[in-house]
């Protein structure tokens, strides 16, 4: 009998891990400076200086010493800004992806493998709250609740459960299907059983690529909200309020505007990314 | 010759969601139109019929995976036919099923020792890796394989692995739903000799569905033969093959390729 050992891994993993990795390390940096901030800041993000007011960043003239990515308006240090700004957009996205992703993709499951009742129920639930407009519904959603990181959360769980409850009930639908389900019957499993230790394993690549997805989005929704003062007191740090702040003096001190931007950026796509790369990590099958 | 299958008057039917009008309930498409039949307790019968036959259909019913309309599905004098979810579970235990295609049948997330072990536990036997690994023994795979995934094995292998799971068990009756179509000739032949052997050593009750006559005259002591869900042809195999009784059988018969050559084909 052939002795049926690991394949070598192929170009194509190798492409893949590079995908994994890269922003895995801008993550890293991220939860680094969320968690480190009074550490790693060089100034404390509430401190105004009408005296150095628009500082330019390092590498142009007139930039001062420890200002890195320079001042805004206040005179606030744009690069310690936005490392507690980082503190507020990781909370957000975990907290948040992670409240949409069980409820979501638990109504996915039982709609896409009960069927019947389930599904009509869930599916017609979904039609409904699709037809709202996400960016209204959390305008006045905030509105109602009163602004705070519990209303942005709340907003982005409630908004987006929908993606994950459509996603998952199709690949639900398909998983269900296979004869794996029928083969664990016949091993004595219970439906429920059936749902929890087959398909569930084989739903939850789908399910972490989405949640990764859904970090990234929450992290715009919250920059969103802040950019029309929705979120928590502009005082705070946050990307949004950043930008919000920085548009009106984008002639002469783009670096408000422009790096927590980047930021921002780097952060919806490192974890959309990272999303791709897991999915495709932990697939024994594609691995 | 006790029988531990009896069905009578077997009856099932699909809903044909392609015909479904725009108001009322879709059209039902007859699968099974009233099947009557008997299997014999320790034998091996074959289960033959073209595609659309209702041969796979029927075996999930003795299985228990569908429920059929109406008849009685008498396993070892119950009637299994109308039992729910719950009461049906302990009496699986007795129902195993290997299925056609072991990639997907076998869950791709879980390592082979699990995939044997957890049936095990579920019904009170234990579930160790040692009675995994046991079972692997029996049909011929090395205990290393017991930490693989299925997609690092062979379609064969996949398949012993199918065939362990069943057999681990102990259970009365086994249903083949055309194990060996996936695979390489020769595995087939070396899968389909493993199931005869385990049969007899054990005892069991197989029900062997296939498209293919020559398979089921190696392997089967009896033989159905089903044609758009009834039964044309039934007996013992050799009766059957020499002396079929409709049309359908006849040309199975006359589509499985000779086993002499004729010696004269040389010398023309």
């Amino acid at each position: 009998m052939a002795d049926v050992t690991a394949s070598p891994r192929s170009r194509a993993g190798q492409g893949l891990n590079l995908r994994l990795w890269l922003p895995l390390t801008w993550i890293v940096i991220l939860i680094c400076a969320a968690v480190f901030a009074p550490l790693v800041a060089p100034q404390d993000p509430l401190m105004q200086d009408l005296m150095m007011e628009r500082l330019p960043p390092f590498f142009m003239d007139g930039s001062e010493p420890g200002f890195w990515l320079g001042t805004d308006s206040l005179g606030r240090d744009v690069l310690s800004r936005m490392i507690y700004g980082a503190r507020i957009a990781l909370f957000v996205s975990v907290i948040a992806a992670t409240t949409t992703c069980l409820f979501g993709s638990a109504l996915g499951l039982l709609a896409g493998y009960y069927g019947g009742w389930w599904d009509r129920v869930i599916s017609r639930l979904v039609d409904i709250w699709m037809a709202f407009p996400p960016v209204l519904f959390a305008v006045l959603l905030v509105a109602v609740m009163g602004t705070g990181l519990t209303s942005v959360i709340a907003a982005i769980a409630l908004i987006d459960w929908t993606r994950f409850a459509r996603v998952i009930r199709a690949e639900t639908m398909v998983q269900a299907r296979m004869d794996y389900v029928d083969s664990a019957r016949i091993g004595g499993a219970r439906r429920l059983a059936t749902l929890v230790t087959e398909i569930l394993p084989n739903v939850l690549p789908t399910i972490i690529a989405l949640l990764m997805l859904e970090m990234g989005i929450a992290i715009i929704v919250e920059a969103i909200l802040s950019f029309v003062n929705l979120s928590i007191s502009s005082d705070d740090p946050t990307w949004g309020s950043m930008i919000a702040e920085g548009r009106g003096a984008i002639h002469f001190a783009w670096w408000v505007l422009l790096f927590p931007l980047i930021a921002l950026f780097f952060s919806v796509l490192s974890f959309s990314t990272l999303g791709e790369g897991l999915k495709k990590r932990f697939d024994p099958v594609l691995q | 010759m006790t029988a531990l299958f009896s069905i009578r008057d077997l009856h099932l039917s699909f809903p044909d969601r392609g015909n479904k009008p725009l108001f009322g309930p879709a059209p039902r498409i007859e699968v099974l139109k009233g099947l009557t039949l008997d299997i014999p307790e320790g034998r091996i019968t074959g289960i033959v019929g073209e595609s659309g036959s209702g041969k796979s259909t029927f075996g999930r019913v003795l299985v228990r995976l569908l429920d059929p309309d109406s008849g009685q599905v008498l396993f070892d004098g119950k009637d299994i036919a109308t039992l729910d979810e719950e009461a049906i579970l302990p009496l699986r235990r007795d129902l195993q099923m290997i299925f056609q295609d072991p990639m997907s049948s076998l869950n791709p997330r879980h390592r082979v020792w699990r995939l044997i072990a957890q049936p095990l536990k579920r019904y009170g036997r234990g579930g160790t890796k040692a009675q995994a690994t046991e079972a692997l023994a029996r049909v011929g795979l090395p205990a290393a394989f017991a930490d693989r995934y299925p997609h690092q094995l062979s379609g064969g292998q996949r398949q012993r692995v199918g065939i362990a799971r069943a057999i681990a068990l102990e259970p009365r009756f086994i249903l083949a739903d055309e194990i060996v179509s996936g695979l390489d000739v020769s595995s087939q032949a070396q899968v389909l000799m493993l199931l005869k052997q385990l049969a007899e050593e054990m005892g069991l009750t197989v029900a062997f569905i296939s498209h293919d006559l020559s398979v089921i005259r190696h392997l089967c002591d009896n033989v159905v033969v089903l044609n758009h869900g009834e039964i044309v042809d039934a007996g013992p195999v050799a009766e059957v093959f020499e002396n079929p009784q409709s049309e359908v059988t006849r040309k199975l018969l006359s589509a499985i390729p000779l086993p002499e050559m004729d010696d004269d084909w040389f010398n023309d």
